[in-house]
């Protein structure tokens, strides 16, 4: 039997916005416990809420980034369930009328194929608090604290069409809506602080089949690798159960990447019964074509573009461009390089191999390299004057990434100049030759076909005498010259 | 006419409010009694009607993105039945 | 002195006739007196009223003076004040003290008034005769055995029995109106959005609109100026001008078209209640006003309608109370469940649980539509009622409640019954249409209210009405027979 793996995304991204959603308290994070909690935010009684401009303007700009119709009218509903993190009793969200509509967006995979992606819709809501059950107390009386800094804080919440039909699309998926998020700047998109969490939809069904299976929704998965992990782990057990003769139960389930298998949440909970109706003390939001099309004409070139940018601009392959502009971060970095320095390709080769190498080894991002844009454009300004082989400069940058200093200043202080003097080359060639009788003799012999491999060991002696340094293409082009002269 | 002992056990789960055993059929009786009142409802022919969430045809201002709150902990901690260093307690939190 | 309007009041203060003080101290000994029978304060705030008083006379002494400087008030206590504890007739909020005030109390302290406390009200404002409180229930300072109405039961009463002067209140079905009507005070509800809802403890949002009670629609008109204006941290308050609703209070009521819907005079209502509504009716015909019949066809169905929607969004808007950050928690809860259950299960009265209850089930899966869905939609209907009839006419008038105050314990437990008592009261909520009561009669000693309904934002002319009918008449100075105990020091 061959299966088919249906999911669907929900994702949830905090805005960066200064202030909450419905109050005027700090979001930032990691604050002391509930000294970002005001009035409204801890549901005192009396108090109302206020929406935040700014997280509509964000919202906006994600529908607008991901194709999508903009709700021009949209209303806040309450979503009724009690939990200690939900202050109000309530979770403040939109259902019927949501501020991004439909949408499409491409996502693209390893192998190089793309796929479209539609958005059901994506909506604007409060995030909740946090309950800290570990022992943080120092007394043993077992109970959990509530820390409500967290609740109120913007978030939008992007669900997908169950259009991904592997693990791979959903963490592709995943990783174009973080490129987007943080290419409009409207989050940091950071998931090990939460800024970005991501529940699953999974089913699967017999491939071939119409209707989709049941699913079972995996809750806050917390980095793209759980993501792929949840989602392959939570496919083979519903793939088994059924070869097994068993069914899948609709329910909540949480991913344990210790073990690396889901397990159900909260089945013995009644089934819930959310009753959502229109937010009284909010009034509907109204956007006008005026405020939606600014937006549209404000809005950053976005990865797509970009990448489509890259190839045609630079000359990059279509695999480099995508590459390159993931992330905004390295995107910029890249076209800084790719200016100061004139060689475009030289740069992304640079960028795909030693530099991120080295963030890779070092655990960096892009924005933390130790070797900034501009000095890694003066290196391959260096290796394109031909002041330093390619095989010195790797010698340079590593010593840029360990602070030396600017490519000049490795070059200088290390003394690993190009030699390109043509007496100092003749007289290495010389020299070469006149300890090397046999190798002359044996190339004199050889048969012209053979003669250009057995250069190498008069370069490779050359290249050592000079430390290196000396010019690789005048000693080709010299030593050519006084063996052929030989002949 | 009155409420069914499990609709009041289901609403009152829903409700988070506890009702005795005896009292059950008392509080179905009084629910009844309110919604045979409201079912006067159900026979007006409202088709087109658009709901009215609100009295007035207004719309949402929204308010620019400023920090106006400042760090009010200790107050509200005082209000709190049970609280310690700095977080509310409740029982256990189970996921 | 405690026979005092606010207006006499305030011209008294400025001509020395006595001091803020002097007036203070009076109605704190009254209340201390006589309120041991009316029950209609639940927090009485002596110590901070005679420093806000001795601050007042200084203020007035120096000149510049706000405009209600130095008038004792008291607030319902559904409006949080900062530092006195803030109850809202419940259990559950017993032990509130809430660290912030409610924009009306802000506005009220900026205008110079003394606040004596805080008054007693029906738990959560949902009631119509105030035995729902917490703290017992109000006795109608013009027969004990009777209500005063509910919920803002304790200010109509404070005022009728001549402790304060004036009182804040809210109204939500007719919380302010039908207390007014049955204990001879003057009482408005202003247009939804009109006063502030920031730190008024909600019971049902979009009908919820704070508003004043006093002894006159002048008073009436001085305090609602100060409680009124935009105010930023509520959503849905208007930003809309606020006109000087004591300007226009002499104004000739000549040609006034006075709507007088037929609904409003059928089964239900009590024939002494409609003569003494009547009569009232006449005599604006005296001061030049004609009478327009007209037709609110969708009268009856606002019990309905409101019953439905006022429990869904209490349903909610009372889910905060839940024992974790404030309010009542209950002993050792097993776990957290048991903690939710328990502690809303003691915490809240009898009504307030079933109306939680009746929301939780309009708004549940499967009877979304035929309730909550339903009643929003015959909402629409009763408005686009009043706005075809203020097509015709400038106000609407009938009778504010249907028949005088009932006996306490009178109406049982039936919650019915008691939904009806509201019949009047609850479309001009539904619609978000600015109404008030003030007195025209008595039958068997006990007050009866008119009750006029105005266009939005229509206050002044509804004000204007009131005054001139109160220059014509003397329903309003009738006094309480149980407030004339414990006499001027």
């Amino acid at each position: 039997m061959e299966w088919e793996v249906v999911i669907g995304l929900e994702v949830h991204v905090q805005l960066s916005t200064q202030s909450k959603l419905f109050s005027g308290a700090s979001t930032t994070f990691g604050a002391a416990p509930n000294t970002q909690a005001c009035a409204v935010d801890l549901a005192m009684p009396g108090t109302l809420p206020v929406p935040n401009a700014e997280a509509f303007r964000f919202a906006v700009m994600f529908g607008l980034a991901m194709n999508a119709e903009i709700g021009h009218r949209s209303v806040f509903e309450r979503k009724n369930y009690f939990y200690p993190d939900l202050p109000k009793g309530y979770q403040t969200t939109q259902l019927a009328e949501p501020i991004v509509g439909p949408g499409e967006i491409e996502i693209h995979l390893e192998d190089g194929s793309s796929k479209k992606v539609r958005l059901h819709h994506a909506h604007l809501e409060e995030d909740a608090g946090k309950s800290l059950h570990e022992a943080v107390f120092e007394e043993g009386h077992g109970m959990s604290g509530i820390d409500l800094n967290r609740a109120g804080t913007p978030l939008i919440e992007i669900v997908s069409e169950p259009d991904l039909r592997s693990a791979a699309e959903a963490v592709a998926y995943l990783k174009k809506i973080h490129s987007i998020v943080t290419y409009l700047g409207i989050s940091d998109g950071d998931m090990s602080q939460g800024s970005m969490r991501c529940d699953a939809n999974v089913s699967v069904r017999l491939k071939g089949e119409e209707e989709l299976g049941t699913r079972t929704e995996i809750k806050n998965v917390n980095s793209f690798r759980f993501v792929e992990r949840a989602i392959k782990v939570e496919a083979e057990r519903q793939i088994d159960l059924l070869e097994d003769g068993g069914t899948v139960v609709q329910e909540t389930r949480l991913y344990d990447s210790d073990k690396n298998e889901t397990r159900s949440m909260r089945s013995k909970e009644v089934a819930n019964d959310y009753r959502y109706f229109p937010c009284p003390d909010l009034l509907p939001v109204e956007l006008s074509d005026d405020y939606v099309e600014q937006l549209r004409s404000e809005l950053p070139e976005l990865p797509d573009a970009k990448s489509a940018r890259f190839a045609s601009e630079y000359g990059l392959s279509a695999y480099d461009a995508d590459q390159l502009t993931q992330e905004r971060a390295l995107a910029d970095y890249f076209e800084t390089v790719a200016k100061a320095s004139g060689e475009p390709k030289l740069a992304a080769n640079w960028m795909m191999g030693e530099l991120a190498a080295l963030l890779n080894r070092e655990e960096l991002s892009i924005e933390q390299s130790p070797v900034s844009a501009e000095h890694l454009a003066g290196l391959i300004e260096r290796i394109k004057d031909n002041t330093i082989s390619s095989k010195i400069a790797k010698q340079v940058f590593e010593a840029m990434a360990s602070g030396e200093g600017d490519a000049d200043t490795v070059i200088e202080k290390r003394g690993l100049k190009q030699v390109s003097d043509t007496g100092a080359i003749e007289q290495m060639v010389d020299e070469v030759i006149a300890n090397s009788a046999r190798q002359v003799e044996n190339y004199r012999n050889a048969d012209e076909s053979k003669r250009p491999k057995m250069m190498g060991y008069f370069v490779g002696q050359i290249m050592k005498a000079s430390k290196g340094q000396a010019n690789p293409q005048m000693i080709n082009k010299i030593l050519k010259e006084k063996l052929d002269a030989l002949l | 006419m009155a409420v069914d002992a499990q609709t009041v056990e289901k609403l009152a789960e829903l409700a988070r409010i506890a009702i005795s055993e005896e009292t059950v059929d008392e509080v179905g009786k009084r629910l009844g009694n309110v919604l045979h009142l409201v079912d006067q409802l159900q026979a007006v022919h409202t088709e087109g009607v658009v709901p009215m969430a609100h009295p007035l045809d207004e719309v949402q201002v929204l308010r620019p993105d400023e920090v106006t709150e400042t760090n009010q902990r200790d107050e509200f901690l005082e209000l709190a039945p049970q609280s310690e260093q700095g977080l509310y307690l409740v029982p256990k939190v189970i996921d | 002195m405690h026979q005092l309007t606010i207006a006499e009041i305030i011209r008294g203060l400025r001509e020395r006739e006595f001091s803020s003080v002097e007036i203070t101290r009076q109605l704190l000994t009254r209340i201390e007196q006589l309120d041991r029978e009316f029950n209609s304060f639940i927090t009485i705030t002596a110590e901070s009223a005679l420093e806000q008083a001795e601050a007042a006379d200084r203020c007035l002494a120096a000149g510049g003076a706000p405009a209600l400087c130095g008038v004792p008030i008291a607030h319902k206590d559904i409006f949080c004040t900062r530092g006195v504890r803030t109850s809202c007739g419940s259990k559950m909020l017993d032990n509130f003290v809430p660290p912030y005030d409610a924009r009306v109390v802000e506005q009220l302290q900026a205008a110079g008034t003394v606040s004596l406390g805080k008054t007693n009200m029906d738990e959560f404002a949902m009631g119509s005769s105030n035995e729902t409180s917490f703290y017992g229930p109000v006795k109608n300072p013009w027969n004990p055995e009777h209500v005063p109405g509910g919920s803002s039961g304790g200010s109509a009463a404070a005022v009728a029995a001549q402790l304060v002067p004036g009182a804040t209140a809210t109204d939500t079905g007719g919380s302010i109106r039908q207390p007014a009507a049955l204990t001879n005070t003057t009482g408005i509800k202003p247009t939804y959005g009109r006063v502030s809802r920031w730190g008024m403890v909600a019971f049902a949002s979009s009908l919820d609109q704070g508003g004043p009670v006093a002894r006159t629609a002048e008073d009436v008109a001085y305090l609602l100026a100060a409680m009124s204006g935009h105010d930023e941290r509520d959503s849905t308050s208007l930003n809309r001008p606020v006109p000087d609703f004591a300007a226009g209070l002499n104004d000739d009521l000549a040609g006034l078209r006075i709507g007088v819907p037929k609904e409003y005079f059928g089964e239900g209502l009590d024939g002494d209640t409609a003569s003494r509504v009547q009569d009232a009716l006449k005599e604006y015909e005296k001061l030049g006003a004609k009478l327009v019949d007209i037709s609110l066809p969708h009268t009856g169905l606002a019990v309905p309608a409101y019953y439905v929607i006022a429990p869904a969004e209490a349903s909610a808007n009372l889910s905060r109370f839940d024992g974790v950050r404030y309010g009542y928690r209950c002993e050792n809860p097993a776990d957290l469940r048991d903690l939710y259950m328990r502690s809303r299960g003691e915490g809240f009265g009898e009504e307030v649980k079933r109306r939680i209850l009746v929301g939780t089930y309009a708004l549940s899966a499967g009877y979304y539509d035929a309730y909550y869905n339903k009643a929003q939609q015959v909402r629409r209907l009763i408005k686009q009622d009043f706005v075809q009839a203020f097509e015709q006419v400038d106000v609407i008038m009938g009778p504010t409640a249907p028949h005088p105050a009932f006996r306490i314990g009178e109406k049982g437990d039936d919650p019915v019954a008691m939904y009806l008592e509201d019949i009047y009261t609850l479309s001009a909520n539904l619609a978000g249409l600015p109404a008030m009561s003030l007195p025209c009669g008595l039958v068997n000693g006990l007050p009866v209210g008119l009750q006029i309904i105005g266009n939005y934002l229509d206050e002044g002319r509804m004000l204007n009405a009131a005054h001139r009918y109160q220059q014509a008449t003397d329903w309003h100075r009738a006094t309480a027979p149980y407030a004339h105990a414990g006499g001027d020091q």
